[in-house]
């Protein structure tokens, strides 16, 4: 049996990769449409390669398909190529798998990975023909659930949606679709629906709540509408991961997709606190799965997909407690199966070096080295914890054993920065070229003298890091930043051995406004897309001209989102959610942060950020330890 | 051993490319545990090799490829491949090739191809009874874009049958040295007939690739094959 494709033959034979629309993969779960109650479309606002490779959404795809009265399918923004016959010819966005229209199902729920899909929203909700102001909606509409890590400041989409659901995905779905269902049978109104959704934990429908404005443009005050809905919405999280499902039939893709391979993710959260990473905030506290139970699920994976490669998902997998022991199991299973292990970037030290070595070809493959930033003073500010001895040691290590690329990843515009710590980029650079020379006599120069690879991004604030009060750089000074560090490459001795590469200013900007922004944003959103913004996250199709335009027309300074230092008082669009680490400590990290002061991690010890009020993880060890 | 397998392609599966179509095949050996060999070196791969690749948007019922088994039986491979298809897709025959038999796309001589009007555009084929005057002709030259430049080609020998039976169906060489295009023998018909046509509103079906025997007769690809 197959199903009728939403699209004529003649618009597939026209449109580049037609296998973005055809549904019909392996895995991909076909449910009788009369067998089911609830129709959930789940979207990943970008192309299908980009989409497909996220695991957030096939871990709610298991999930929701695993209940018997639903039926989650896929939507993934329609290609440009397609997107203009389909707007020509006034086709709907369908779902893959049934490739029914999404204006039929109940939920369109759309992840939000990164700032720069906003405009792709508005048109997912377009070509669905859903209105796109939520108030705008009807009782008969689809309603539209955003999630992801944009929702932890949602207030410039906040008028595209219906609701947010701040927090991990697995916890509160059955609850809020077991609602849904009973406003059906009782045939209550949308707005009946959205206020009883608003009291379920981690839910937050902003057409419930209304923010007042200061004269200068900053947060006076962030109410309720209604007295029986929560003031302060917390983040939702697996507090027992070991036992939480994980998709062991992922969907396979027939097209080469950015994450073409099986991925087990193996814990949630980080115990490092970098003041600019807002991920290390946002999944706290770290929790780690039974490394037994990833052993099979791994197995599982790659039986029921056949991928021919299996990688390991996490922040910082090297602080997973037993990696060596999974990486050790992964090698000596999968080269019996002829499969690729794609290892995660791990801290370098000999065991690492020694894993690597069995599963890269270590004249080709290179080290990462992360250090953020170019000098110790600035890396104790953003509290990364990476010595210049972890990285010339780390580097001298692996250049003994064959090694001779290595990439190095650095963020320009940092709190504090001086024009001194980025010129110790290059010196850093240097010094482990220098490290090779000295180390690596002539004939065992295998694989060509060193080669360096300097990258560098912007530093953008964003909410719930220790940085959320900072200044953002101008396009002009992160300009004449890459200039700088550039220039200190270039004066280096070993200057030819280095190559350097740098980040595009205007999105960075653009993402900077988003990231710290309000609910004044959202008609500024509109208004680009209006204008023919979509794919902001491609190069080739970010219009800066455009969305400058935009701001201007509608009287909107972005320095009001981007370089103003925030004061510590300031009430932040953001603020009436937790992600369980306190404003006052984040503050009291941004004040040790001017000091060049450094936080243990929570491995070393607890400082106290909050999380703990999840009783979970790594907060329980330290509990069971003061006990 | 060497196993040549036969399989169909078809429905929403004929969007996708031949390169998608070969890792697709590599992930369901592997899903239904198939035995097969893998070559040797630093990244080794599956030993399989396709006879021909079909354009996206052609259908077949008669495609090939060729892989060394190292354990199993025709049935259980049939069967365990068959169990992880997706829809469109269908394994028709496993069998085992006798030792010294040319690989798939080398042996390749000719392709049976039926050719019909797609779905919403079935009245618009309206030159159908020329077909016999088109084959009597001894020469149908045609121009032949080259990388390099414009040439002169005969179409004529590398036509084995070509009829009209509700559909175009035609037996065309498919060889390395004079392989031809179904819709080439379609437009230069038309041409004949004195119309112009859409290629677009054409769909293709790839029926059975054809290889020679001792007697230089065509022989399906499948032919030198053996149970096992």
């Amino acid at each position: 049996m197959s199903v009728k494709l939403a699209l004529s033959d003649d618009i597939l034979m026209k449109v580049d990769k037609p296998a973005r629309y055809i549904g019909n993969e392996i895995n991909s779960v076909t449910k009788d449409k009369d067998s089911i109650e609830i129709r959930f479309a789940m979207c990943f606002p970008d192309v299908y390669e980009i989409g497909m490779s996220h695991i957030g959404i096939q871990i709610l795809y298991d999930m929701l398909n695993k209940y018997d009265d639903v039926w989650c399918e896929r939507v993934y923004s329609p290609w440009t190529d397609l997107d203009a016959i389909m707007r020509e010819r006034n086709i709907p966005l369908f779902a893959l798998e049934s490739q029914d229209p999404v204006k039929e199902f109940d939920f369109l729920g759309i992840t939000l990975q990164y700032e720069m899909c906003y405009t792709n929203i508005l048109q997912i909700l377009d070509l669905s023909g859903i209105p796109l102001l939520s108030k705008d909606r009807s009782d008969s509409d689809t309603i539209v659930i955003g999630g992801g890590p944009c929702t932890y400041n949602p207030e410039p989409i906040a008028d595209f949606f219906d609701i947010f659901y701040i927090g991990e995905g697995e916890t509160r779905y059955r609850e809020l679709l077991d609602l849904y269902k009973e406003h059906k049978k009782n045939n209550t109104t949308r707005y009946e629906f959205l206020c009883e959704a608003a009291k379920l934990g981690g839910m937050y429908v902003p057409s419930l709540y209304k923010t007042e404005y200061n004269e200068d443009g900053t947060v006076k005050e962030f109410r309720a509408l209604r007295d029986d809905i929560p003031l302060m919405i917390y983040k939702e999280i697996v507090t027992d991961l070991e036992t939480a499902d994980y998709p062991v039939k992922p969907v396979v893709p027939f097209i080469k997709c950015t994450q073409d391979r099986a991925v087990v993710e193996i814990q949630r959260g980080c115990i490092r606190g970098c003041r600019f990473c807002q991920a290390g905030q946002l999944y706290r506290p770290v929790r780690e799965r039974n490394v037994d139970d990833l052993k099979k699920m791994a197995m599982e994976i790659l039986s029921n997909t056949g991928h021919e490669e299996v990688s390991l998902s996490s922040l910082s997998s090297s602080d997973f407690s037993k990696i060596e022991e999974l990486t050790d199991f992964l090698i000596d299973e999968c080269s019996r199966r002829y499969i690729n292990i794609s290892l995660p970037s791990l801290r370098i030290d000999n065991y690492s070096l020694e894993t690597f070595s069995k599963v890269q070809d270590i004249h080709k493959s290179s080290l990462t080295f992360a250090p953020e930033a170019g000098s110790q003073r600035m890396r104790n500010v953003i509290n990364k914890g990476l010595t210049e001895d972890d990285i010339i040691g780390g580097a001298s290590m692996a250049f003994k054993r064959g090694w001779s690329k290595v990439k190095l990843y650095f963020m320009l515009g940092l709190p504090g920065e001086t024009d001194e710590d980025i010129k110790e980029i290059g010196i850093l650079c240097d010094k482990i070229a220098r490290a090779y020379f000295d180390l690596v006599p002539k004939e065992k120069r295998i694989g060509g003298p060193v080669q360096i690879t300097a990258s560098t991004s912007f530093f953008i604030p964003k909410p719930f890091t220790a940085f959320q009060w900072a200044s953002m750089n101008t396009k002009e000074d992160f300009l004449n930043k890459a200039y700088m560090t550039r220039t200190s490459i270039l004066s280096q001795l070993n200057q030819k051995r280095i190559k350097y590469n740098w980040h595009e200013a205007d999105v960075s900007v653009l993402e900077g406004v988003f990231a710290r922004g309000d609910r004044k944003l959202s008609k500024a959103i509109l208004e680009a897309y209006k204008r023919g913004c979509i794919y902001d996250a491609w190069g080739e199709y970010y219009k800066n001209d455009i969305w400058m335009q935009v701001f201007e027309d509608l009287g909107i300074d972005i320095s009001f989102y981007t370089t103003r230092e925030r004061g510590l008082d300031e009430i932040f669009p953001w603020d009436f959610i937790s992600c369980g680490v306190d404003k006052e400590w984040l503050k009291k990290e941004w004040l040790r942060s001017k000091e060049e002061a450094v936080t243990p991690n929570c491995k070393q010890q607890c400082s106290g950020c909050g999380a703990f009020r999840y009783n979970t993880g790594i907060c329980m060890e330290h509990r069971k330890k003061q006990a | 051993m060497k196993v040549r397998i036969k399989f169909a392609k078809y429905g929403v599966m004929k969007y996708i490319g031949h390169l998608d179509i070969m890792r697709y095949f590599q992930k369901c050996m592997r899903r239904a545990d198939v035995d097969i060999a893998y070559s040797t070196g630093f990244s080794p791969h599956q030993i399989m090799s396709f006879a021909s690749p079909l354009g996206v948007g052609v259908e077949s019922h008669g495609e090939y490829f060729d892989i060394e088994l190292k354990s199993g039986n025709a049935k259980q491979v049939k069967d365990a491949l068959n169990a992880v298809m997706v829809d469109g897709m269908e394994i028709i025959s496993v069998v085992k090739l006798p030792d010294g038999v040319k690989n798939a796309m080398a042996s390749i001589a000719a392709a049976r191809y039926t050719v019909c009007m797609k779905e919403g555009f079935e009245h618009e084929n309206t030159c159908h009874d020329k077909v016999c005057d088109f084959l009597s002709q001894s020469q149908i030259n045609i121009i032949k874009q080259t990388k390099k430049n414009e040439i002169e080609f005969d179409l004529r020998p590398h036509i084995f049958e070509f009829e009209y039976d509700d559909d175009y169906k035609m037996l065309i060489d498919a060889s390395s040295s004079g392989n031809i295009k179904p819709m080439t023998v379609i437009e230069e018909y038309a041409r004949f007939c004195g119309t112009e046509i859409c290629a677009s509103k054409y769909q293709i079906i790839r029926e059975e690739i054809y290889m020679r025997n001792e007697g230089s007769e065509f022989v399906p690809l499948l032919s030198p094959g053996e149970d096992f």
